[in-house]
């Protein structure tokens, strides 16, 4: 997929690969200086019981270059604060990441959830899972992206997967309505500091999700909505439920082509735009689903699948662990 | 002629040629300008009477008129030109103060021609609406805060506050039957019905033959509150509270007793002959808790299932007024700009007083913003919408519809003469007297508007596609499609959009 990607993002989210340490935070920072870490670890450490505070280990790789400091920390924010603050930990945590890649200049803290991970960096994603030493890691949900920026200079930060809390948002595509989006999305606390559409992606199913406690599929059905000609042809109950949704949240609906991955905790949900103007593939072997743009990427992992196909534009697929499977 | 001489606006130009004498120039005119004169057996016009409105030059079989702008003037002066010097020869002879219609004419900046459109290439497809769905669709109202589910998880829809449903995101805006004619009337409230959009009865009630198009008309309580009673309220689809109006903030209106004449008395149940003078403020409002008393009358008077208006011109501290409405109740807001149009206005408010639309539209979505209230109203820009472009620069700026007035008298026929406060247009717009109503046909009316709002709708949808937006909530407060030009750090900072090359 090297043809597909231009070397300036690569990134990859895992889930299931701290098994030790999988009921704390595990939060990934890149720190552009001495002092941005002084700082951010100053804030860190106010914040969070922390048990673990070490490098991400890495190794050189030709490719990648100007890397900064990568560390990472697991820990639980204290139950004080989350008690003087009258909030959920969760909130407390989407404060902290909001504040410090706000606040602090040179810190960005790139993942936030439990017993996963964001690895990303500058660079195409072969090279950057080598940096990353990604082979030391095992989980049951993996995401990968290859960047061709559009907008945004290609740095660090601006590589995908994005993410925040255990979501992570690998996105193709570039969404028409994300002026709309981001400047309704800021008004519930979120600070869009990348400009990138992903980002806002990420805040929207986080916004939907756990905020406003929307299944997957309601968020789907959000952002992806039916058409208009569509709900009308839907039986009474659908055409309410559309209807609705589509008036209550109208500012969160994304136009433009899109097709994203979004990691959660137990699995995956695969969308495309309405319109379906990204491609987008569904691959099946025994147990094990790939989702791709492109069906070589999939045949490349996988040439042997039971089932392949093309969801339709809005349907969402969501892909959970079975019942009983510990992670 | 006395010591005032006022040199006539305009000349009117006969071809003595193409000229039959038929006289229909003269039957056409209500303002007395043309007449035969026996003695020469030829037309004569006095230019002192002419307003420009065209209806003789469009009539005339013999395409023998004319009318240009009078070259003859007072001695140059940049200072005091002729319109100066004709308004105070005017008071000088009067006392009075200067009327005048529809909105101001003065060269103020028109931001909407210093904004431009963004287009997609390369990287973000733009969207063909011959090929694919291009969505206006677009509802005005409050959104619920919190979500319910049944016994079965599932998402309940019953707890949505009652919405404006539009086809398309324009409104005809408020122009009373009194200022407008019943044939105006009823040529907006059938486009609106067929349109899938509404129009707004203004203050002068809602005539009795137009109560089944109820679902299409926007009901509005003014400070004079003139028509208002409980099935008026019931018959519309929403009740818009009129605290100002872009053409005349702070001050109310003058319906002349001349006016108050058969039908219009009795839909504004007032007698005849008195004058209905809707005051300044509204007397029971005195402060932003007296709006939210009366908001929730409104409410209480229409079983919650109304959502209420409320219009507000645009003044200086818009922002801050408009944050105090949304906490009022109010489902929606309108905010009009100070070119919005006007049945009669002082001359010096409707020119002095208020402040541009685009600028006031972008700061009341941005102050709703910061105070996280923009989802408990819906926001309507009018005042000065002048075409398509506008729309969809007034929706990028942030606001969820914009009312149309101007716009839709022109299809109907007006030609802007800015002489609505003499009762006599001759288009049969502005007028209640029963020869000119006549001359409006309702059907052509009808259809002029529908062709309008339809034409503006195609544009509308080729520009979002362009964009490669799909439906207009993703372009409602979308700045980034706007870049300002030619427009100074200031500007470009209310506005919210960057300028271009940025």
């Amino acid at each position: 997929m090297r043809d597909r990607s231009n070397g300036l993002g690569g990134g990859f989210a895992a889930y299931g690969i701290y098994p030790k340490q999988k009921d704390l935070y595990a939060l990934h920072v890149f720190y552009g200086s001495r002092r941005a870490k002084d700082e951010c670890e100053r804030i860190i450490h106010a914040s969070f019981d922390i048990s673990v505070a070490e490098r991400i280990p890495t190794r050189r790789v030709p490719g990648i270059t100007d890397a900064p400091a990568v560390w990472r920390y697991f820990g639980l924010p204290f139950p004080k604060l989350l008690e003087a603050a009258d909030i959920d930990e969760r909130e407390f945590v989407v404060r902290f990441v909001m504040k410090v890649n706000t606040e602090v200049q040179g810190a960005y803290v790139f993942s936030s959830g439990k017993n996963m991970g964001v690895f990303k960096a500058v660079g195409f994603p072969e090279e950057v899972g080598r940096f990353y030493r990604l082979e030391d890691y095992e989980g049951y949900c993996w995401t990968a992206h290859g960047r061709y920026p559009t907008n945004t200079p290609g740095w660090w930060g601006g590589a995908h997967p994005f993410a925040l809390l255990n979501y992570s948002v690998v996105h193709n595509g570039e969404i028409s309505s994300y002026d709309a989006n981001r400047r309704f999305i800021e008004m519930h606390g979120y600070r869009c500091t990348l400009l990138t559409d992903t980002e806002v992606i990420a805040y929207i199913i986080d916004y939907l999700n756990r905020r406003r406690g929307l299944s997957l599929k309601e968020t789907a059905d959000v952002v992806a909505a039916p058409f208009w000609k569509e709900i009308a042809a839907m039986p009474k109950e659908k055409r309410g439920y559309y209807t609705y949704l589509r008036n209550v949240f109208s500012s969160l609906l994304i136009t433009g082509p899109f097709s994203i991955l979004v990691g959660f905790a137990g699995g995956m949900m695969a969308l495309n735009d309405r319109l379906k103007l990204r491609s987008m593939v569904v691959g099946e072997k025994g147990d094990t689903v790939y989702v791709a743009s492109e069906e070589c990427a999939v045949r490349t992992v996988e040439p042997d699948l039971d089932r392949l196909w093309s969801p339709r534009g809005g349907e969402p697929v969501i892909i959970t662990l079975d019942k009983g499977v510990k992670v | 002629m006395g010591i005032h001489d006022i040199i006539p606006e305009y000349e009117v130009l006969r071809d003595p040629q193409r000229c039959t004498v038929c006289r229909l120039c003269e039957r056409e005119c209500a303002n007395g300008v043309h007449s035969f004169n026996p003695k020469t057996g030829k037309m004569q016009s006095d230019n002192t009477k002419c307003v420009d409105c065209r209806r003789c030059v469009v009539f005339c079989p013999a395409h023998a008129l004319k009318i240009v702008r009078n070259e003859e003037s007072y001695r140059t002066n940049a200072q005091w030109d002729r319109q100066t010097v004709n308004e105070i020869f005017k008071q000088a002879e009067t006392g009075g103060m200067l009327l005048s219609s529809m909105g101001n004419p003065k060269p103020y900046p028109i931001y909407w021609d210093k904004m431009l459109l963004n287009a997609s290439q390369v990287t973000n497809p733009s969207i063909d609406p011959l090929r694919e769905p291009m969505e206006t669709r677009t509802f005005l109202g409050k959104k619920p805060h919190e979500l319910r589910r049944d016994e079965k998880g599932r998402l309940r829809t019953d707890n949505l506050p009652p919405q404006l449903d539009l086809d398309v995101p324009i409104l005809f805006s408020a122009m009373s039957y009194g200022a407008i004619s019943y044939n105006a009337h009823k040529s907006l409230a059938r486009a609106a019905t067929a349109l899938g959009t509404y129009y707004n009865t203004g203050e002068g009630g809602l005539h009795e033959d137009f109560y089944k198009y109820g679902p299409h008309t926007i009901v509005q309580v003014a400070s004079g509150r003139f028509g208002v009673y409980k099935r008026y309220l019931e018959a519309g689809a929403a009740i818009e509270i009129k605290i100002g109006q872009g053409a005349k903030p702070g001050i109310g209106g003058h319906l002349p007793g001349s006016k108050i004449v058969g039908d219009i008395s009795r839909t504004r149940m007032i007698p005849e002959g008195c004058d209905a003078i809707s005051p300044a403020p509204h007397h029971d409002i005195y402060s932003i808790e007296d709006l939210r008393q009366l908001v929730y009358s409104l409410k209480e008077a229409t079983d919650y299932k109304k959502p209420i208006i409320v219009k507000i011109a645009a003044v200086h501290n818009v922002a801050a007024i408009a944050s105090g409405i949304a906490r009022s109740g109010a489902d929606i807001i309108a905010v009009d700009g100070f070119r919005g149009g006007t049945g009669a206005a002082p001359t010096r408010i409707r020119d002095n007083v208020g402040i541009p639309i685009e600028l006031a539209i972008a700061a009341v979505d941005d102050r709703l913003r910061q105070e996280k209230i923009r989802d408990r109203v819906s926001l309507i820009a009018g005042g000065s919408i002048r075409n398509s472009a506008d729309v969809v620069k007034a929706i990028a700026l942030g606001a969820d519809a914009v009312y149309i007035g101007t716009a839709a008298l022109i299809a109907l026929g007006c030609h802007l003469c800015r002489a609505c406060q003499t009762g006599r247009c001759n288009w049969g717009i502005a007028t209640q007297r029963p020869d000119l109503v006549k001359r409006l046909d309702p059907d052509v009316g009808t259809k002029s508007l529908i062709n309008l709002v339809s034409a503006w709708k195609h544009e509308i949808m080729e520009m979002m596609g362009g964009m490669g937006i799909n439906s207009i909530e993703a372009l409602r407060g979308n700045r980034l499609m706007l870049r300002g030009i030619g427009l100074n750090d200031r500007e470009l900072k209310v506005l919210g959009i960057k300028h271009a090359g940025e």
